[in-house]
């Protein structure tokens, strides 16, 4: 029954990445297809919306692993028993700084860094290490002791009691830290194209100086329906966990 | 198999020792039990032993080797330890728990299936039926049994069980209590069980050790405990109906006579198998209690002891049943 019911959520969310896919597509078919005027027809093609999006998923996928490649590792870190004391300070730290705006960060970023691309990736990576971290640290955190004390008490060796028991009983809490992060950064790599880091924000920008709202919707809609799709993507990988 | 030599632990800040000077020898192959109320040093000398607490000194031994020259987690593989909450693994099977240690022991997966299947049917589980659910679709006792299991699994010489029974409701645990008797039968480790219930350590324990602040107050059989408390503290422990539970622990067999003696004085019509027509029996195993509570029944003074074949093999008088708790063991030595 589960396996089944399952199965249904697996098919549920590819006919919703499928049915983004064919919003996005028709959106630049429409924008490109049916330009506004001659101004609209020169900046905007097939070719630059897919040099955008490709530029907008490839700054996504090296700040999200930036931002996995370093708070699982520290929340890991964190939570051994040298600094188990400070775990739950760690966790209020890591939720107030998520308070911090992401276009704060990026924008002092460029003053240390100068812009580009490598400033926004960095910039994003650092704002999404924290749901990733506070989440690592509240999961393994959150392992029933006495499941510790139980391996250890057999002779599970420590880094296997990690590996184990603490890893997977938490990882369903991280993964739901990585999904935040991910749609965060999607929304937030709009804002690297204001470093001169590219991606879809490049579209918004072009609509607002040549005031052409085609443009901008476009820039704005394809990030949006990214969000979605990646949300699904997370919902899939859900789904192949439980089973 | 493990000896303790003026163990002491004391914690920074303090007021007393949470155990104080201990010395205590536990022979291969039994149940020792260790019983006292909250606070009194059993569970800390017990994880004194899979070195879980460092004594502050003194010395333990297994097998005459002292602990502290052993590995750690050579030490821990080869102790099964079983906690209060059981602790299994939610995430894994039933099958998957069991197979913890022989997992990290780097066992071949043919030779940990199979020792995954004797280990639960050793515990009543049946292996196709509970080795792929998950212990959240497991009872209390069941939980218990895979914990059980899960401990056995690497065959060590030792166990440790704090507390095991203590989640199961009355019933279930004094049948899970004898349950584990039985499997204990089949599986001769010497296991060290903690406590606080001293019925559950005169039914277990082949030795109790009574413990109060650090101290052992008494080891000694459940028998010598019941009619010889050592202290006023053990006789409050054991509380009231001390003859009916040391009744408890004497068997039919035991306390028995020859029915020919029996015969001569009551001088009545016996039937060719040597009893009386009408007359009650019990069977060997039966406890004294069983047998008062037989002939309470029938209003009789005397029953038929038989074997397992229904012969008779003697009788018990209610006399014999006074004689054995009100003079404990001395009227029957002599």
């Amino acid at each position: 029954m589960r396996a089944n019911s399952d199965d249904a959520g697996y098919a549920v969310s590819l006919c919703r990445i499928v049915l983004l896919a064919v919003i996005g597509i028709l959106l630049c078919v429409a924008v490109v297809e049916h330009p506004q005027d001659r101004l609209v027809a020169q900046l905007v093609s097939y070719h630059r919306v897919l040099v955008l999006l490709g530029q907008h998923l490839s700054i996504v996928a090296s700040a999200s692993a930036l931002a996995i490649l370093t708070a699982v590792p520290a929340g890991v870190l964190l939570t051994r028993p040298r600094f188990r004391a400070w775990t739950p300070r760690l966790i209020g730290l890591a939720r107030i700084g998520q308070a911090v705006p992401g276009l704060a960060v990026i924008a002092l970023s460029v003053g240390l860094l100068g812009v580009g691309t490598m400033t926004a990736i960095l910039a994003m990576g650092l704002c999404s290490l924290l749901p990733i971290l506070n989440n690592t640290l509240t999961g393994i955190n959150a392992v029933d002791p006495a499941l510790l004390a139980a391996a250890h008490g057999m002779g599970v060796a420590p880094r296997h009691v990690l590996t184990r028991v603490e890893l997977p009983l938490a990882l369903a809490m991280i993964m739901a830290g990585i999904r935040s992060a991910v749609t965060i950064n999607i929304g937030a790599a709009v804002l690297a194209a204001f470093v001169g880091g590219g991606g879809l924000g490049e579209l918004i920008i072009t609509g607002n100086t040549i005031s052409r709202v085609q443009v901008m919707v476009l820039g704005a809609a394809l990030p949006m329906l990214m969000a979605l799709a990646a949300d699904a993507v997370f919902d899939m990988i859900d789904h192949g966990m439980k089973l | 198999m493990i000896r303790f030599e003026n163990v002491s632990k004391w914690y920074p800040g303090g007021v007393a020792d949470a155990v104080d000077n201990l010395s205590l020898f536990i022979n291969e192959g039994e149940i020792c039990v260790l019983v006292g109320s909250s606070g009194c040093g059993k569970t800390t000398t017990m994880k004194m032993i899979n070195k879980l607490i460092e004594p502050s000194s003194g010395t333990i031994y297994l097998d005459g080797q002292n602990i502290e020259t052993l590995d750690t987690l050579t030490l821990r593989l080869n102790i099964g330890y079983i906690i209060q909450e059981i602790g299994l693994f939610p995430h894994m099977t039933v099958a998957e728990n069991v197979a913890t240690i022989p997992v990290e022991l780097g066992w071949k997966p043919l030779r940990i299936k199979a020792r995954v299947e004797e280990l639960l049917d050793l515990v009543d589980l049946d292996p196709r039926l509970f080795g792929r659910k998950k212990p959240r679709e497991l009872n209390a006792s069941q939980k218990l049994r895979v914990g059980i299991a899960r401990a056995l699994a690497a065959n060590p010489m030792i166990m440790l069980m704090d507390e095991p029974f203590g989640a199961l409701d009355p019933v279930a645990r004094t049948r899970m209590q004898d349950e584990f008797l039985t499997i204990h039968q089949k599986i001769h480790k010497t296991i060290v069980l903690v406590t606080h219930d001293i019925d559950e350590a005169i039914r277990m324990g082949d030795r109790i050790a009574v413990m109060r602040n650090g101290r052992v107050l008494q080891f000694d059989t459940p028998r010598e405990i019941l009619s010889h408390p050592a202290d006023p503290f053990v006789s409050e422990l054991i509380g009231d109906r001390k003859a009916l539970k040391l009744m408890n622990l004497i068997s039919c067999a035991q306390l028995m006579h020859d029915v020919s003696e029996f015969r001569q004085t009551w001088n009545r019509d016996f039937k060719a198998g040597g009893t009386l027509p009408g007359a009650s029996t019990i069977g060997m195993q039966a406890t004294a209690q069983d047998a008062l509570a037989e002939m309470f029944r029938t209003g009789e003074r005397f029953l038929f002891v038989e074997d397992d074949s229904h012969q008779v093999q003697g009788v018990i008088e209610l006399d014999d049943l006074f004689k054995s708790v009100s003079q404990g063991d001395d009227a029957r030595k002599q």
